[in-house]
């Protein structure tokens, strides 16, 4: 049994290792600081030394741009319909209407994200890029906000459930308190009931901002390939999940820096998503210790 | 300041907090409302989308199985028969049934009507019954997929020439194109042609890496709650694990497919989309959930039921194993499928480990090269064909009820097996 549990333990290792052999061999042949601070991404290597830009730039700036901008936009969405259905959820619906409504946020969750990518590739973005000509707007068929969009409806069941529980959590005598000094229902949720939750609710939005940066299928699907420093959101950018699917799928050769690039870039949305993930442990683990 | 006027103040003051009160409300409920419309909005198109998947045009002709093609030598001979030129008995019927067919590029476009693959159900028969040959039958034969997509009232654009839709329109009027259950669609593999196309290959993959998953992640996850709730000291190396799988339940599903890519593939040499390695990253990555779930199911259990056995002289391995599994077992049983839930619909982690090829023969054991249900959808979404948009939604339709059906299990397991202690 002992010997079970460690697996998980391994597995982490594994993962820490594996990450880091092949990020290693890469930053042999090309700079760790090219590679962060870089601003050209263009992983096409040339076959033979003599080819035109055979040396190929590893700048990882354009990717992380793009990955934290269609973040951020599936995040707009996220927020404020995930925080004020769970406010509605917790603090206005009737136990019958919870019942009904919280299984069928949670079936947004259940959906598994391909659907969401194709939903996106051939619903979303061919509908944004019509009304962009109508308005008169040159949206790309392959928009940041069309993978923004979607990904956020995929997010809104974790920022609505996991907030939901945090509201739950505030003692009832808090707002018993503030409905006695004559406070209306929605001054009490505003006044009391969020600054009281607010730790939990940031940790919430953390771990859904975590799910949209290493989320892989949706941004695949819909939004480009083209390494691109933008923040029009009309425009196609790429991410760093997207990068790692196009440079692995398909054959390579397995020394190439090319291959290699993409454990580089694993290796990068894992530290990224681990950090924010900690933070947002610590951050809900620190506010249940306060009203426990 | 007069009693009334604070009166008045608080009147008119309540009006403004009634109505941003009301506002308040009314912000949630469009919240609500705009998420669950996002929810049906997603079904229906996929819905409206897919449905006609299910059914295929067919094209019925009059064969002759001419014993001239099929068996010159008249001995029978299984290679001959598999070797034939069927597609050609179905072009010769097409030319007796329109014989005012004109030039060559008429006589091509008359082809293209039935399906590439439409020889190979007509070989399948007279391998069947060899007493066909030198007969006349009336065959249901595939249509193409710009029939069949024209057939469904979609607009194929340039796909189709004036010709052909005059064809289609006599062929209708005569009775003989109409829509039949698509049965291929459950029965073959993948393939370039949209009306050949289904999942089987797809789901089997899907089945054989599920079987895996389950065989390592249910044990090694079943154990280690058993484990880390009733067994484990409580000091540093213990709740390093705990962070540890608490952290790995949010790790990116890709990072988990590079592990598997870098030990599996390149360390320890496994076979390139096989189901086995693609079950054991599953398994790895369902492990955290199952875990979770098999400690909340095991917490659930009340102490004194334990502390009975142990009372009446049960070891605490018998304590465990004899009595709080038991009761917990629901619990970690509902757990364990929401996670398989969650494995087959996961497409990242496979992408890595090769399991996006191109598969027409149905995978018959784990280590033959396959793909899996949402790998198939995602390569389907990014074929050039109109033909295969249905398919997709069909087969995004049929993974979703098996979701559904999945999901249900564990709701009824739940609802069937719960106590209140």
């Amino acid at each position: 049994m002992i010997a079970c549990s460690t697996v998980a333990v391994f597995t982490t290792v594994g993962i820490v290792v594996s990450l880091l052999l092949e990020a290693i061999r890469f930053f042999k042949s090309v700079p760790v600081s090219d590679f962060l601070f870089g601003l050209v991404w263009s992983p096409q290597t040339a076959i033979r030394p003599d080819q035109i830009g055979s040396s190929g730039s590893f700048g990882a700036v354009p990717l992380l741009a793009g990955t934290f901008l269609i973040s951020a936009i599936a995040m707009s969405i996220a927020t404020p319909v995930g925080l004020f259905s769970a406010i509605f959820l917790a603090e206005y619906a009737t136990p019958r209407i919870r019942a009904i409504v919280k299984p069928a946020l949670e079936i947004l969750a259940g959906i598994p994200t391909v659907v969401y990518g194709f939903f996106a590739a051939l619903v979303v973005a061919p509908l944004l890029r019509n009304t962009g000509e109508a308005v008169g707007f040159d949206i790309s068929s392959e928009s940041a906000l069309a993978a923004g969009l979607v990904m956020g409806v995929m997010i809104i069941p974790f920022v609505s459930s996991l907030s939901d529980d945090v509201i739950t959590a505030v003692p009832q005598n808090l707002r018993e308190g503030s409905y006695g000094l004559g406070a209306t229902k929605s001054e009490t949720i505003r006044n009391i009931i969020l600054p009281a939750a607010l730790p939990g609710i940031v940790g919430s939005l953390l771990l859904g901002t975590s799910r949209a940066i290493g989320e892989t299928m949706i941004v695949v699907m819909a939004a480009g390939l083209s390494a691109r420093l933008t923040a029009n959101p009309f425009e196609s950018v790429t991410t760093i999940t997207v990068q790692i699917v196009t440079l692995l799928t398909g054959d390579q050769e397995f020394d190439s820096p090319k291959t290699l690039s993409a454990f580089a870039l694993g290796l990068l949305l894992f530290l990224v998503t681990l950090i924010l993930n900690v933070i947002a442990l610590q951050v809900v683990k620190k506010y249940r210790v306060k009203y426990d | 300041m007069t009693d009334q006027n604070i009166n008045k103040n608080i009147q008119a003051g309540l009006k403004r907090r009634y109505r941003s009160e009301y506002r308040f409300r009314g912000y949630g409920l469009l919240a609500i409302g705009l998420a669950l419309s996002f929810l049906i909005a997603i079904f229906v198109s996929i819905a409206s989308m897919g449905w006609s998947a299910f059914q295929q045009t067919a094209i019925e002709l009059e064969i002759y199985f001419d014993p001239a093609v099929i068996d010159p030598t008249g001995s029978h001979d299984p290679q001959d028969i598999s070797g034939a030129d069927y597609r050609g008995l179905v072009k010769a019927s097409l030319r007796r049934q329109f014989p005012a067919v004109r030039n060559r590029r008429e006589k091509k476009q008359l082809y293209r009507l039935v399906s590439s693959g439409s020889g190979f159900n007509l070989r399948e028969k007279v391998q069947k019954d060899l007493g066909l040959i030198g007969q006349t039958r009336k065959i249901w034969v595939l249509a193409s997929d710009d029939v069949d997509m024209h057939n469904k009232g979609r607009d194929v654009g340039a796909r189709l020439s004036t010709y052909q839709i005059d064809i289609i329109n006599k062929m209708s009027e005569a009775g003989i194109i109409k829509k039949r259950f698509n049965t291929r669609f459950f029965t073959s593999g993948d393939s370039r042609e949209p009306e050949l196309a289904g999942i089987l290959a797809a789901f089997m993959g899907s089945l054989f890496s599920l079987t895996v998953c389950i065989a390592l992640s249910f044990p090694l996850g079943i154990l280690t709650a058993i484990y880390l709730e009733e067994f484990a000291p409580k000091n540093r190396w213990t709740d390093l694990i705990e962070v540890n799988i608490n952290n790995l339940a949010a790790v990116p599903s890709i990072v988990f497919g590079l592990l598997g890519l870098f030990f599996l593939l390149n360390i320890l040499e496994m076979p390139r989309s096989a189901p086995l390695v693609g079950g054991l990253v599953l398994a790895l990555m369902t492990l955290p959930t199952i875990i979770i779930a098999g400690r909340a199911a095991l917490k659930s259990v009340p102490g004194s039921i334990r502390e009975a056995a142990l009372g009446i002289g049960a070891s605490p391995i018998q304590a465990v194993f004899h009595h709080s599994l038991p009761l917990a077992m629901p619990g970690m049983l509902t757990g364990s499928i929401i996670g398989m839930a969650q494995a087959l619909g996961e497409t990242a982690p496979l992408l890595m480990i090769g399991m996006v090829a191109f598969i027409v023969d149905v995978p018959q054991t784990v280590l033959d090269p396959a793909t899996a249900l949402p790998v198939q959808i995602f390569l389907w979404a990014d074929s050039p064909e109109r033909g295969f948009e249905e398919k997709t939604a069909a087969a995004i339709l049929v993974l979703l009820g098996f979701l559904f059906c999945m999901n249900l299990l564990a709701v009824v397991l739940r609802k069937k097996f719960e106590r209140r202690w």
